[in-house]
């Protein structure tokens, strides 16, 4: 097991390194450059005056060069500098995604309990009405887009009951102005997981194993604690762990709709300010994301699963 | 007389669909007696495994009990409360299924997938119910039983795990046994051990059994009354050797007439395959339900009233459903219509010379470590193959005949080794590299012909590529015409060239897959195990179909099976391989009577016949298959062998002993030794 880890954590330095050297040559491509360039001058410049910025900020040297020496600041920490905030990226970076986690903590506290016992209720019986009701429920909050229920919620609950802040301020969050944004995604999450969960109970509830639990005289419930559970979460694990980085880049458009500063915001921003530093650290950040939580799943999933473990 | 243990009288089940009602069973009765052991035997469809859910009240979402009583101790089960069904269900009626692998919880270990059942019923401690586990699991003959509790069930056999399911049942000392199919998914030698300890236990504990099966020397073997049953009614019951001795309904007399017997090949007992297929539930016919299938309908007598059931002998139980019961000659022998002594020519076709092929396994999948090892799944193969001949290769799973077929056909290369056909070594050319004469000269047959068919093209179409793909034909027409030709030839009318894979039950999918192979006029037909996917009444028109296509065209069949019986009726010659080598060769003859081969012996005793006249010897064979991957030293099969020389059977590699007429058995123990062995089967 212990070897296994460390493979997948060679792997995912391996892969971490490529992808930040694609990303890398990619923001550095020159007429990006003199975008930049451009940009920081306020648009003044002539064509030798960005030459000579270039020059002067060791853009113009070989590009595995450039690349190295990021990549040996990256290592010790430092990450450089933010050309859109004038700060470090350190201090641009690390406070956006305590941010983005705690919202993030919030939804995934609330939707896996809330969706997997959605899914496993309307997967132990298929077809009866409680497991109509409760798939007709999951796909409304799934087809709904998060910017028109983050809307509708806006509106219905904040400026019209006055229930809820629409505004969600990073860094000062109460009941009153947190709960929107948790709410919009966890009611898309919750049905899409649910499905999922769904499926799967519904599949195990009709293996064979089932039937022999059942005609060893076990009522329906224990079948169904002893014997289903554990099998039918197999599948719903592995897309929960997914959620992980779908969750970090995702919530783009709800941080957008409150107003809350967190990754997602800060991702967009940078690109759009074309902030090579912040966009190459921020990209960094969702490969390790990435990499872990599928390195979470793959162990996780050997533990529920018997088969994998000793094959 | 004692209350019965269970008793069915006019039993219907019906499965409601959206649009319809769906009757499964009808009008089925049925009594079990104190220490009883039906037998319920029928096709596939027939409703005998919905009889064995009804009993135990679980029939799924949509299946109802619409008519009759099932009365557990004279108690009618319908009153039952669910909380009362809990408690007799893993109590009072236990029950064993036909794939231990998908009944048994992938998730969780055997510990604790046995002791729930006694914890649960018995309101025992968690180290009572383990104790008594271990007892179970020794009972039912596990080895090292410890070790076998703390497994998941994907870390043993399929006869371990239905061993496991076996031990699960009798826990609690069920007065009512449900068996449904419980050896169909395992091999002969396997099942021989099973059945045998089924039939110990349950008179060891007293328990009645109810034993689901379509195969008719099984039922025999086990039990002591049987229930013959056909499209959702009972059709015939009785004592077992009354009904055997005296069949009195013509479909229990076509099932027994379409399974071949070990000891009678195909020119003294022809199979007479029933015809037709079973009916669907909503289109069975007016009056007897056998009737548009039966060889003596006649439609005044047959087609017009419900046919009830009649006594023939009331103190042996027995009934038929049958309204010519008087008027057919039931002992009429059937004819043969082989030519007798048709001799296979002398012209060797296929020469197999110092064949192996090994398989690299690397020691871990994941990150394909240094350490190897290597499966050998064939071991210097030797035999030829005759022109016109067909040579039976028979052995357990993972013997190696499958492999041995792929190299054949050139999906796998040899490791070393020869095989030569036409002057040519075709061991090490794979089949994309061998030229069309080559392919179209050696096809196959596969044994599910459920997967080989593609499902979204039509019936012609696939036997139209096929004609293609060999190279027979110039145009559409002609091979169109060729298309049509090999349908008369497998005895399908022409019109299925329109049909979808679908709409073609399993033994006519098996017809297209046998046009298939013989589109391009081949001199070779690989049969891997080409029936035991389909049922009795449809196996023995398709052997016979087989046969009669291979005679007409002088081919030369390679036929792989397990079932001795459908070898003994098919080939001329037979191969006996055991794990990657060859035990025995000889002539079908030479191969069922003594001399035998340790290992050929077993596999003999294992079959079970259906006549109550022939006793056989029991020979069981201890343990598993070793893996391949290690396989015991010196002969292989010292580790199982009854009569294995210690010292010299587990170091030394058997010689071939070579007798006459080219057999050949490998083995330590002498000739003489051998000679002196009875036949397995005596009459």
């Amino acid at each position: 097991m212990l070897v296994f880890i460390l493979k997948r954590l060679f792997t995912l330095f391996l892969t971490m390194l490529c992808l930040s050297f694609i990303v890398f040559s990619l923001v550095t491509i020159e007429p990006n450059l003199k975008k930049l360039a451009l940009n920081q001058a306020n648009m003044r410049m002539e064509e030798e005056a960005v030459q000579t910025w270039l020059e002067k900020n060791g853009y113009k040297r070989p590009l595995l060069v450039q690349y190295s020496e990021w990549l040996g600041n990256a290592l010790t920490g430092d990450f450089g500098y933010s050309t859109h905030f004038k700060k470090p990226v350190n201090d641009v970076v690390w406070p956006k995604l305590w941010h983005t986690g705690i919202l993030m903590f919030w939804v995934l506290i609330l939707t896996i309990p809330i969706s997997l016992l959605i899914g496993v209720i309307s997967g132990m019986r298929e077809g009866s009405k409680t497991d109509r009701a409760l798939s007709v429920f999951s796909i409304i909050t799934t087809s709904v887009p998060q910017y028109v229920s983050g809307i509708l919620f806006t509106i219905i609950l904040s400026s019209w009951l006055k229930l809820f802040k629409g505004v969600a301020k990073a860094g000062n969050i109460t009941f009153e102005n947190f709960t929107l944004p948790v709410l919009t995604i966890v009611l898309y999450d919750i049905g899409y997981i649910a499905r999922m969960t769904r499926a799967s109970m519904v599949e195990v509830m009709n293996a064979q194993y089932i039937r022999t639990a059942r005609l060893k005289g076990m009522s329906f419930i224990s079948v169904v604690f002893k014997h289903a559970l554990r099998n039918a979460l197999i599948a719903p694990f592995t897309v929960i762990m997914l959620q992980f980085p779908w969750l970090l880049t995702g919530v783009v458009i709800v941080e957008k709709l409150f107003n809350y500063k967190g990754f997602g915001f800060l991702l967009v921003s940078a690109a759009d300010q074309n902030d090579i530093d912040v966009t190459l650290a921020c990209g960094v950040v969702a490969v390790i994301l990435v990499l872990t939580t599928q390195l979470i799943s793959d162990i996780g999933y050997a533990f529920l699963n018997p088969r994998i473990r000793f094959s | 007389m004692s209350i019965p243990v269970l008793e069915i009288e006019n039993l219907s089940v019906s499965f409601m669909t959206r649009s319809t009602e769906v009757p499964a069973v009808m009008d089925f009765s049925m009594k079990v007696l104190e220490g009883d052991a039906m037998g319920l035997v029928g096709e596939s469809g027939c409703g005998k495994s919905t009889v064995a859910l009804a009993i135990m009240n679980y029939l799924g979402g949509n299946g109802k009990i619409t008519g009759g009583t099932i009365k557990y101790r004279g108690k009618d089960m319908s009153s039952f409360s669910e909380k009362e069904l809990e408690d007799i269900r893993g109590s009072e009626i236990a029950m064993i299924y036909q794939e231990p692998m998908a009944s048994l919880n992938p998730a969780m270990r055997i510990s604790s997938q046995l002791i729930e059942v006694p914890i649960l019923h018995e309101k025992i401690t968690k180290e009572e119910a383990w104790k008594r586990s271990i007892d179970m699991l020794e009972k039912v003959n596990l080895p090292d039983p410890e070790r076998i509790m703390n497994a998941f069930p994907h870390q043993l056999s399929g006869g371990q795990q239905q061993r496991i399911v076996i031990a699960m049942a009798l826990l609690s000392k069920p007065s009512l046994l449900l068996l449904d199919e419980p050896t169909t998914a395992l091999d002969v030698t396997v099942e021989a051990g099973i059945i045998n300890l089924v039939k110990n236990l349950s008179k060891e504990i007293g328990t009645s059994m109810l034993f689901v099966s379509h195969n008719l020397g099984l039922i025999l073997e086990t039990c002591n009354k049987i229930t013959v049953m056909y499209s959702g009614e009972t059709v015939e019951t009785g004592e077992i050797n009354e009904v055997f001795r005296n069949m009195r309904h013509p479909y229990t007399q076509g099932l027994l007439r379409s399974i071949p017997l070990p000891g009678k090949n195909k020119y003294e007992a022809p199979l007479r395959a029933i015809s037709g297929q079973l009916p669907l539930p909503h289109e069975r016919p007016q009056g007897c339900n056998f009737g548009p299938r039966c060889p003596y309908f006649e439609k005044e007598l047959c087609s017009v009233n419900e046919v009830q059931m009649q006594a023939i002998n009331s103190k042996k139980l027995h009934f038929s459903r049958c309204s010519k019961i008087n008027l057919i000659d039931w002992n009429k022998k059937i004819k043969s219509s082989k030519k007798v002594g048709r001799k296979p020519s002398n012209d060797i076709l296929l020469s197999i010379d110092h064949l192996s092929k090994d398989y690299d396994v690397a020691a871990n999948v994941v990150f394909g470590g240094k350490k190897k090892g290597t499966i050998k799944a064939n071991v210097d193969l030797n035999f030829d193959a005759k022109v016109a001949e067909t040579l039976a290769i028979v052995g357990e799973s993972g013997c190696g005949k499958s492999t041995f077929a792929k190299v054949l056909l050139g999906l796998e290369e040899a490791s070393s080794g020869r095989v030569d056909f036409e002057n040519k070594n075709i061991g090490e050319i794979t089949v994309e590299e061998r030229d069309k004469k080559t392919v179209s000269a050696i096809q196959m047959v596969f044994q599910n012909p459920f997967d080989t068919l593609n499902p979204s093209h039509s019936v012609g179409n696939q036997i139209i590529r096929t004609l293609e793909k060999v190279g027979v034909g110039s145009t559409v027409e002609e091979r169109r015409q060729r298309m049509h030709e090999l349908l008369d030839l497998v005895k399908l009318p022409r019109e299925f060239e329109k049909r979808m894979p679908r709409q073609l039950s399993g033994g006519q999918k098996q017809r297209i897959g046998i046009a298939r192979a013989f589109a391009g006029s081949p001199k070779i037909v690989v049969a891997d195990e080409p029936v035991s996917a389909l049922d009795v009444s449809v196996q023995a028109a398709v052997i016979e179909l087989l046969i009669d296509i291979q005679e007409k065209f002088d081919t030369t069949m390679l036929f792989i099976s397990h079932d001795l019986s459908v070898v003994r009726y098919v080939a001329d010659r037979v191969v006996v391989m055991y794990l990657g080598k060859i035990a025995e060769t000889g002539t079908t003859e030479q191969i069922f009577s003594p001399p035998y081969h340790p290992y050929t012996e077993a596999l003999l005793s294992a079959v079970p016949i259906a006549d109550p006249d022939i006793k056989k010897r029991q020979i069981l064979l201890e343990g598993a298959l070793p893996s391949p991957l290690n396989p015991p030293k010196g002969c292989v099969f010292n580790t199982r062998c009854p009569s294995a020389i210690s010292g010299k059977c587990d170091s030394i590699d058997p010689p071939i002993q070579k007798l006459k007429n080219g057999h050949t058995i490998s083995c330590h123990i002498d000739i003489k030794e051998l000679s002196k062995k009875d036949n397995v089967f005596a009459q």
